[in-house]
């Protein structure tokens, strides 16, 4: 079956089979970003925005994207560029495959609360596992770019 | 072209294989139809072969062959429609929509809010739909256990408006499942719920109403499906006070049949749905 999806902006036509998985689709269609994690929709890893809203492409059918937009980092470069050198001024990531994911959903959160409280940046991510670290790095990441923005000090050593 | 699991042959070697080649998925679906009726997605799904695609999160777990997936979003079946005495929430409505809809989370007390909150993540909510929530009758629904404490009712397609509680009871069938009523009888409502961790399943869950003074404990995740228990020995009647409330908690607990399995044991439950009903009893007001 053929589906056209806007993938970061740009139409994309594809013949796909019916069981094609959205992450196989866009990582066949160069979004290598979106990392295949847990496989049961539990890590985040694979977090991709469909029509803007946050969603697991491991566990969604390709042929429902069909006719939607799809934005994955690749696209979303200049607006993750905003805040993720202060998250790595924290070392929040140590193998950083946890960190697309990670990018994308706090670009979401951002979007649909401009200034979250820490209880409302740890209750978006929640769904977002890391491994590696304790997920205070990144939460001390994204408070210092928000103190930043607000002007209340905080600056990343980039 | 990317590579397809042979769902007849699953095991381990097969698993890491078909991983290498970069397939997620373990069933494999032959053809996937957005229908266009009710009427045509009722005829699909009458060949067991054939599937309604919810959310696609616990479908896509499963194994095995799938020859048509029927898939319902493009019947206008996605969103909370307030009415003056009602919710009617589409069988496609996703979690994430009914944690951030204002007027049903008033209407509850913020109990839909507080019992899908905890569901994995955002993203998983943002895919999760009410109709795959309940129409499945998971044991450790949360969307199931906090419905059920409401004057809640679910349309089906060919079996009209049955009350959720019975909902809860029936075997799934062929029928689909078009969307869940949620009257705005006058009450209160409360949802608690214990997690080994955060986003985890539940070990036990917990909704409590009160509806023109009948007062409801639904326990889910016992492990079994949500049930319902009602204050049948009158402990609450005259006034609620704190010794009620304890009598009523050991009531509920003592009336809902609880199991064992990996996450906690039947006693551990039991002490469980005793502490939360107590809880909830005192949160939900009117306990002098």
């Amino acid at each position: 079956m053929e589906i056209r999806i806007r993938l970061n902006g740009r139409v994309v036509v594809d013949s796909i089979d019916p069981d094609c998985l959205l992450i196989d689709f866009v990582r066949k269609h160069g979004c290598l970003s979106v990392k295949r994690g847990c496989e049961t929709a539990n890590c985040g890893l694979c977090t991709v925005l469909m029509d803007g809203a946050p969603i697991l492409s491991c566990s969604m059918l390709a042929a429902r994207a069909d006719g939607h937009r799809i934005d994955t980092l690749e696209g979303l470069q200049e607006e993750a560029a905003g805040f993720v050198a202060f998250i790595a001024d924290q070392g929040a990531d140590q193998c950083g495959f946890c960190n697309p994911g990670f990018v994308m959903n706090t670009i979401a959160l951002l979007r649909e609360n401009p200034d979250p409280t820490d209880d409302e940046i740890r209750a978006y991510l929640a769904g977002n596992l890391c491994r590696c670290s304790g997920y205070e790095g990144q939460l001390r990441g994204i408070r210092n770019y928000l103190n930043s923005r607000n002007g209340q000090g905080g600056s990343h050593g980039a | 072209m990317i590579p397809k699991i042979n769902p007849f042959c699953y095991n381990r070697e097969k698993k890491s294989e078909n991983l290498r080649k970069g397939a997620l998925l373990m069933i494999t679906i032959q053809k996937y139809i957005r229908a266009q009726s009710l009427e045509e997605a009722y005829t699909l799904n009458q060949s067991r072969r054939n599937r309604i695609v919810g959310g696609m999160l616990w479908l896509k777990m499963g194994r095995g062959s799938i020859n048509t997936a029927i898939d319902l979003c493009d019947l206008n079946l996605a969103g909370v429609e307030e009415t003056e005495d009602a919710f009617r929430i589409g069988a496609m409505t996703t979690l994430r929509e009914l944690e951030k809809h204002p007027a049903l989370n008033a209407y509850t007390c913020g109990a839909v809010r507080d019992a899908v909150k905890d569901i994995v993540g955002v993203q998983f909510r943002s895919m999760a739909t009410v109709g795959g929530s309940l129409w499945s009758r998971f044991g450790f629904s949360d969307v199931l256990t906090v419905f059920m404490a409401m004057d809640a009712y679910v349309e089906l397609y060919k079996g009209g408006v049955v009350p959720l509680e019975q909902f809860a009871q029936m075997k799934a069938d062929r029928d689909i499942l078009v969307r869940l009523i949620v009257k705005k009888t006058p009450g209160r409502f409360v949802y608690t719920a214990m997690r080994n961790q955060r986003t985890d399943f539940p070990v036990i869950a917990c909704a409590l109403s009160e509806m023109g003074g009948e007062y409801r404990a639904v326990i889910g995740a016992r492990p079994a499906r949500a049930m319902i228990v009602r204050d049948a020995q009158g402990l609450l009647a005259g006034g609620v006070n704190a010794g009620k409330a304890a009598a009523f908690a050991r009531y509920v607990s003592d009336s809902a049949p609880t199991g064992s399995n990996t996450r906690a044991g039947a006693a551990y439950r039991s002490h469980l749905i005793r502490v939360l009903v107590e809880r909830s009893m005192h949160e939900l007001g009117g306990v002098l």
